[in-house]
């Protein structure tokens, strides 16, 4: 068995735009070379504010969503109101940290908006260092390459869909050099006035 | 690494090992897992002046090879009057710190007294003791208290070295060479603020693990002045990033 984190293939981006956010994910899960599915979703949304992309070991994605819904549902039913970005990204944090000397094998993502419309994104490592850039982040396999495409054509205040297709083509070009990412692909916009949700068209290969 | 794990296991402590057995499983099929973590391959400094104390730090954190922020804060708050530089793993630095200043708070609002630098470096000392050095934190923790400015670094294995300067991280070889040669007690503030950033500059040059921008904090008895990007020496002038 090799490393745990590249073993099921998989990357997540999110950008930052004027007033929105958009969160992208393939779809591919794989053992190694050989592709399990082509629907396998790494972007989980935890409240009509929060998405949550997770990349890494299937089980962990599965194991961590389920452990992190449970927290935010309480925390809806407790306080009734809907959890922040930010105070969601510090549960993430604390979560993977509590299990410091075994880690879960997945690096989250954190998309949302904040009450005032402004976005909020957030990346962390496996064991819940974070970082909360101003333009972009990326997770999985495809990471590296990604993030090349990325620092090259993300742009300050980008509107919507400037924002969704500059995402779209950064992350496509990552996944196309990544064997263990692709087969199609998922996107939310989320903007003060709603979510949508994209297939993303791209190779089958 | 897994008859350690092992025996951590049958003698329960605070920190959860629940899937301890799994991941020296996965650990003992796979070589190179740590390099996963995000490391703060770093220069942080530390140095007592005329006035009070400053800390400095550079602001690239990687991954292996890869730099995965080009401008993260490495300068951790605990209180008004006490900082602390942070090399290692992020997430051991950021979380430590995080639980020493929380712990921190409670205790000055119960004594009504405002927080001791000792208190803070007896807390991260016994805790990276008590974990035998597998929370990899190097820490530099400065501040100004009752008492009077001080300087403290705190190594992963739970010692303490109190001296008046101090450089810890990848790039410390670096930045010590520009505090060795210019260092004289009772700086005034303006001369420790250029001594300061020459040595993370030396760094951020010198140390490939160490990158981007100067930070440094200020602490006096009056107040506390924290400056972010006060050099941006990796970038070429007039660019943003």
């Amino acid at each position: 068995m090799s490393n745990p984190f590249t073993l099921n293939g998989g990357t997540v981006l999110s950008m930052k735009g004027k007033n929105c956010v958009v969160i992208l994910c393939d779809t591919r899960l794989g053992s190694q070379y050989e592709t399990v599915s082509t629907s396998f979703p790494k972007i989980f949304k935890m409240n009509p504010r929060v998405f949550f992309g997770l990349a890494g070991l299937a089980s962990d994605v599965i194991t961590l969503h389920h452990k992190l819904r449970f927290h935010v549902n309480l925390f809806q039913l407790k306080q009734e109101r809907s959890m922040p970005p930010h105070v969601f990204s510090k549960l993430v944090s604390t979560t993977l940290y509590e299990k410091r000397f075994g880690s879960f094998f997945a690096q989250p993502i954190i998309a949302g908006l904040h009450d005032d419309g402004s976005p909020f994104i957030s990346s962390m490592d496996s064991i819940g260092a974070t970082t909360e850039p101003e333009d972009f982040v990326v997770a999985g396999t495809g990471a590296d390459y990604v993030t090349g495409a990325c620092e090259k054509y993300w742009e300050k205040d980008m509107e919507p869909r400037q924002l969704l297709k500059v995402a779209d083509k950064c992350l496509q070009a990552g996944v196309n050099r990544d064997a263990f990412s692709g087969w199609g692909g998922v996107a939310y916009l989320i903007t003060p006035e709603g979510v949508e949700k994209f297939d993303l068209k791209m190779r089958q290969d | 690494m897994y008859t350690l794990e092992k025996k951590l296991l049958e003698e329960p402590k605070k920190t959860s090992f629940t899937y301890s057995e799994r991941n020296a499983h996965l650990l003992a099929s796979s070589k190179d897992l740590k390099k996963t973590f995000l490391k703060t391959g770093t220069t942080i400094v530390g140095m007592i002046f005329k006035d009070g104390v400053v800390l400095a730090a550079d602001t690239r954190s990687t991954v292996d090879k890869i730099v995965a922020d080009k401008n993260c804060e490495k300068l951790h708050f605990i209180s008004e009057n006490i900082y602390c530089a942070g090399a290692g793993v992020a997430a051991d630095t950021e979380h430590i710190t995080e639980m020493v200043s929380s712990r921190l708070s409670l205790h000055s609002l119960r004594s009504g007294e405002h927080p001791r630098v000792v208190s803070a470096m007896t807390m991260l000392k016994d805790h990276l003791f008590k974990h035998m050095g597998y929370l990899t934190a190097a820490l530099i923790l400065g501040g100004v208290d009752a008492t009077g400015p001080h300087l403290y670094s705190v190594w992963p294995h739970g010692s303490v070295d109190c001296l008046p300067y101090l450089t810890m991280g990848s790039g410390s070889v670096a930045a010590m060479s520009f505090l060795e040669a210019r260092y004289e007690d009772g700086l005034e503030e303006e001369a420790a603020i250029g001594l300061i950033g020459d040595a993370i500059e030396a760094g951020i040059l010198n140390d490939l693990g160490s990158g981007s921008n100067v930070d440094i904090v200020v602490i006096k008895k009056d107040g506390t002045r924290m400056m972010r990007n006060v050099r941006k020496t990796g970038t070429i002038s007039g660019d943003d990033e």
